[in-house]
């Protein structure tokens, strides 16, 4: 769960996460198109996410696809959030966006 | 051109105890909504997921099986009419040994994009898949994934 709080704490990793939540199974090359970063600076993202299980991968011939793996924050939110009334904090949530417009988080 | 859709889990267990988790009625009706398969797991054989109220909720055919390792099969809503003329996806387990843990790669296949099979089943392989690990681990399952939702 360290893994997961440390790859999540970073803007640039969670907007990586944001693209692969828009449409999945991206090359490394997709997800840097319209990037500032360097391919470099993905690359050692994706293996941060990688080694914490947010990012799954797979191979289709010469090619690496990612994936979201949204597994991981299912259980942090099973830990934290689940348990506490969720119609609720989905309530407040909604109510937050409204008033704020969307935000990173 | 479709999408695909891949949850990662790795669970402290033997590939032994995690397949028989995922096959068998008694352990998948704990942490899969009290629904089970009822199959005769053989390549071509019918493949129906069973609600708690015995009614087919899912259907399809095994197109793999091999113990332990992996199997897949084809994958229809069988309950919302909407959904089932969306015809079949596929659903794929992989099971590898990581060190003392076992990782375990569902991946769902769909042949065209934003089908209501898949919003349906988005926002339930990563609780069902919590909750096995969960299960597994600890021997207790998640509340959520206790009970068939109200809703459907």
């Amino acid at each position: 769960m360290d893994a997961v709080f440390r790859a999540l704490a970073d803007e640039s990793r969670r907007h990586l996460l944001d693209r692969l939540h828009e449409q999945g199974g991206r090359t490394l090359g997709e997800l840097c198109e319209g990037l500032k970063m360097s391919r470099q600076a993905v690359t050692k993202h994706l293996t941060i996410l990688e080694e914490a299980n947010l990012v799954a991968t797979q191979k289709r011939g010469r090619e690496k696809l990612h994936f979201l793996n949204p597994v991981p924050i299912n259980d942090i939110a099973d830990r934290w959030i689940n348990k506490f009334d969720c119609q609720r904090l989905t309530a407040l949530a909604d109510l937050k966006r409204n008033l704020e417009g969307p935000t990173d988080g | 051109m479709g999408e695909q859709f891949v949850y990662v889990t790795y669970i402290r267990t033997t590939p032994e105890k995690l397949w028989n988790a995922l096959i068998q009625p008694e352990f998948t009706r704990k942490y899969w909504v009290e629904s089970w398969q009822d199959c005769e797991w053989k390549v071509g054989a019918v493949w129906k997921l069973m609600g708690p109220d015995n009614q087919v909720k899912d259907s399809g055919q095994v197109l793999e099986f091999n113990p332990f390792t992996r199997f897949s099969v084809s994958w229809r809503n069988e309950f919302i009419p909407a959904a089932k003329a969306e015809g079949y996806s596929r659903a794929s387990f992989d099971l590898e040994p990581d060190r003392d843990a076992v990782k375990l790669t569902v991946t769902h296949s769909f042949e065209t994009v934003g089908t209501s099979l898949h919003a349906g089943v988005s926002d339930g392989w990563p609780k069902i898949l919590s909750s096995l690990k969960s299960l597994l681990e600890t021997g207790d399952t998640l509340d959520v994934t206790r009970r068939w939702p109200a809703e459907a």
